[in-house]
């Protein structure tokens, strides 16, 4: 369980910097870096601050991953988490903050 | 060159010591309803930091239409074997719906039914859309303007004198400075402990597991060494979870009314009870015996309910909803494997923690505890740390506004940071903080009953366990840090160290299995009535006092001694 961070796509906000839990995250060069990739949660409070789809969360290859990773994007109170399946595959499911679970 | 660390003093009327639920809850409660100054040592940040930064997917203590809180306790006193707090758990549940409202008013997303009554999910729980919970309560939190939030700032020791707490000490994660913190009154709400025994993905995914790997036992550690009286470490928590994404199975057991069943398609869970400790209990068994994997029953459950259910998922752990949309193997087409976690110290859960009275004060005067860190009252989650907060909060505000330097304080605090100062500007020890932590969860493991004995252990093993951690102690009195960051994992080791030495007392101590799994004593596997007690203990001059008390029902409890 981990995040990796795109370089191409950081601006260097550091805005999940900020928020990690764990404050795994680094600044290097200007851009975020995961500095304890293996002591991640995997709770994706990164994923949900990043505004550039910079980080990708993944499952580690020790439990079950394989490639496939999850992205997440925002607008006017609807999260958007896109999945990026290993095959190139994409699909999206849309979570409206003001519904709650069913279960 | 020698680092030199830049000195800090805070004053304040009320120092928080973690912002997580409880800390949060309370800061705000003393800022709404006095003038006195708050500060928050939070080592994370605040926006996103304890045990809800993924999010909560249900509230698990709510006292629903036709129940009472007097209910509630007599649940959790049954579900504890009796090693409950009555007091503790009334004045909690008492509050369980004020506190449910309050973050509802501020921005929580609550299901309700057509006639504007909160939707239950099972006997005490209401569904909600918990995703941003944490933020939410930040976000209330940083609106006052008498909170002062110290982002990044790790604490690591109480100032204690004369059994009177006077605030205490840190350093800075992120920059070069110490923090000395004088504070009258104290509340801690650091969490529990993770971390302690080698986890269910020991390697990569070593942090992916049930409760915060942040939550090190500060709280624990830190009252341990102050000499507060501590209770009922050997109760240890346990949770059934989902494989190796170690995320939660309330949602589907409540949620879509799934049986556990074993690789056989047998319904299991009856068979060994339903208590919290004997659903992970059957489940260990049935794999002992030859019939695992063990599942929650999810096949055919049709595709509106797996819709639901891959949604819920994203609110509390996203990589379960990853894992079936990866696989393409979704619960309504594949029963969905389980597994007991490795075991946690948690009083939110169990009555791990500190022995407060009514008010959630310690046996340290002006120290108080509330959340996970507080003992006494099992089965109190997310409502119940709120709920928590906001008696301790009430309480402190009650008492005479003090002020003042505290010349004991300074001294005390000068003598850490040289501590600190001494650890970085040591050089490169012959371990590293990684290798002892790595050391010491493979012993509780192995000796202290961890996953690979099934939760099991006899005497033998635990005093094997009880001299490998003083080995460890030692080790770590040798550790050198590179940066401030590595100065926190260096004490966070030595939190761990110092409640895996209590966790091992305590079970020594109880001669019986009153819980299966969560206690196993191979030497006593009965449950024996003579232990319908508290086992407690104190930390003085250099030994753990162990201290039995008996269990008392009275709607108010007060410290005697």
């Amino acid at each position: 369980m981990s995040i990796r961070i795109e370089k191409e796509r950081c601006v260097g906000c550091m805005a999940c910097k900020d928020v990690c839990p764990g404050s795994l995250i680094q600044e290097k060069d200007g851009k975020a870096y995961m500095k304890y990739p293996k002591d991640c949660w995997g709770c994706a409070s990164c994923v949900k601050e990043c505004q550039t789809l910079a980080i990708h969360f993944y499952l580690g290859a020790d439990i079950g991953g394989d490639g496939s990773f999850l992205t997440i994007t925002q607008e006017e109170g609807i999260l958007h988490w896109n999945f990026v399946k290993s095959d190139g595959s994409r699909n999206t499911i849309h979570i409206n903050r003001k519904n709650s679970n069913q279960y | 060159m020698k680092v030199k660390l830049k000195q800090e003093r805070i004053q304040t009327d009320v120092l928080i010591i973690g912002g997580g639920t409880a800390g949060c809850y309370a800061a705000r409660t003393i800022a709404l309803n006095s003038d006195r100054n708050v500060v928050i040592a939070e080592k994370a940040n605040l926006k996103r930091s304890g045990c809800l930064a993924a999010g909560v997917n249900a509230i698990n203590a709510y006292i629903g239409k036709g129940r009472t809180p007097e209910d509630y306790v007599d649940y959790a006193v049954k579900d504890a074997k009796e090693i409950a707090r009555v007091d503790l758990l009334l004045s909690a549940a008492k509050r369980f719906n004020t506190v449910t409202q309050e973050m509802e008013k501020l921005g929580l997303v609550i299901l309700k039914d057509e006639e504007g009554n909160y939707k239950a999910r099972g006997k005490w729980n209401i569904k909600i859309n918990g995703e941003n919970f944490k933020p939410i309560l930040a976000q209330a939190v940083e609106k006052q303007s008498n909170i002062t939030i110290l982002n990044h700032v790790n604490i690591t020791d109480l100032l204690v004198h004369d059994n009177e707490v006077g605030g205490a000490v840190g350093f800075s994660i992120e920059d070069d400075t110490a923090y000395e913190i004088i504070a009258p009154q104290v509340l801690i709400s650091t969490g529990g402990a993770a971390g302690l025994y080698k986890p269910n993905n020991p390697g990569f995914s070593r942090h992916k597991m049930w409760y915060p790997p942040f939550n090190t036992g500060a709280g624990y550690a830190m009252g341990i060494l102050s000499g507060a009286e501590m209770t009922s470490f050997e109760m240890r928590f346990i949770a059934l979870r989902l494989k190796d994404t170690i995320a939660p199975t309330g949602t589907i057991a409540q949620g879509v009314l799934a049986k556990q069943v074993n690789a056989k398609g047998e319904v299991y869970e009856k068979k060994y009870g339903v208590t919290t400790s004997e659903r992970v209990y059957g489940t260990v068994k049935e794999n002992q015996e030859g019939n695992g994997p063990c599942y929650l029953k999810t096949k055919g459950i049709g595709s509106e309910k797996e819709e639901e259910l891959i949604k819920a998922y994203l609110n509390m752990a996203p990589s379960q909803t990853l894992k079936w949309i990866q696989s393409g193997e979704t619960p309504n087409l594949k029963d969905v494997e389980i597994t007991g976690t490795e075991p946690y110290i948690v009083g939110g859960h169990t009555a791990s923690g500190y022995w407060v009275n009514t008010k959630r004060e310690t046996t340290v005067k002006g120290l108080y505890a509330a959340g996970d860190v507080a003992g006494g009252c099992p089965q109190k989650y997310v409502t119940g740390a709120l709920a928590e907060g906001e008696i301790a909060a009430l309480d402190m505000i009650k008492k005479t506004k003090k002020s003042g330097i505290l010349q004991w304080a300074s001294k005390a605090a000068k003598e850490k940071v040289k501590e600190y100062e001494r650890i970085l500007n040591r050089p490169e020890s012959v371990f590293t903080y990684e290798e002892l932590e790595e050391g010491m969860q493979k012993i509780m493991d192995e000796y202290a009953g961890g996953i690979s004995t099934g939760y099991q252990f006899n005497e033998t093993q635990l005093k094997a366990a009880l001299n490998q951690m003083e080995r460890l102690l030692t080790l770590s009195d040798q550790l050198n840090a590179r940066d401030m960051h590595e100065l926190m994992f260096v004490y966070e080791l030595k939190e761990r160290l110092i409640v895996c030495r209590s966790v091992i007392s305590h079970l020594l101590f109880r001669k019986e299995t009153r819980w299966h799994s969560f206690n196993e004593n191979l030497d006593y596997p009965k449950t024996d009535p003579a232990y319908v007690k508290f086992i407690n203990s104190i930390w003085e001059n250099g030994t753990l006092h162990m201290k039995v008390r008996e269990i008392k029902k009275e709607a108010e409890y007060e410290h005697s001694n």
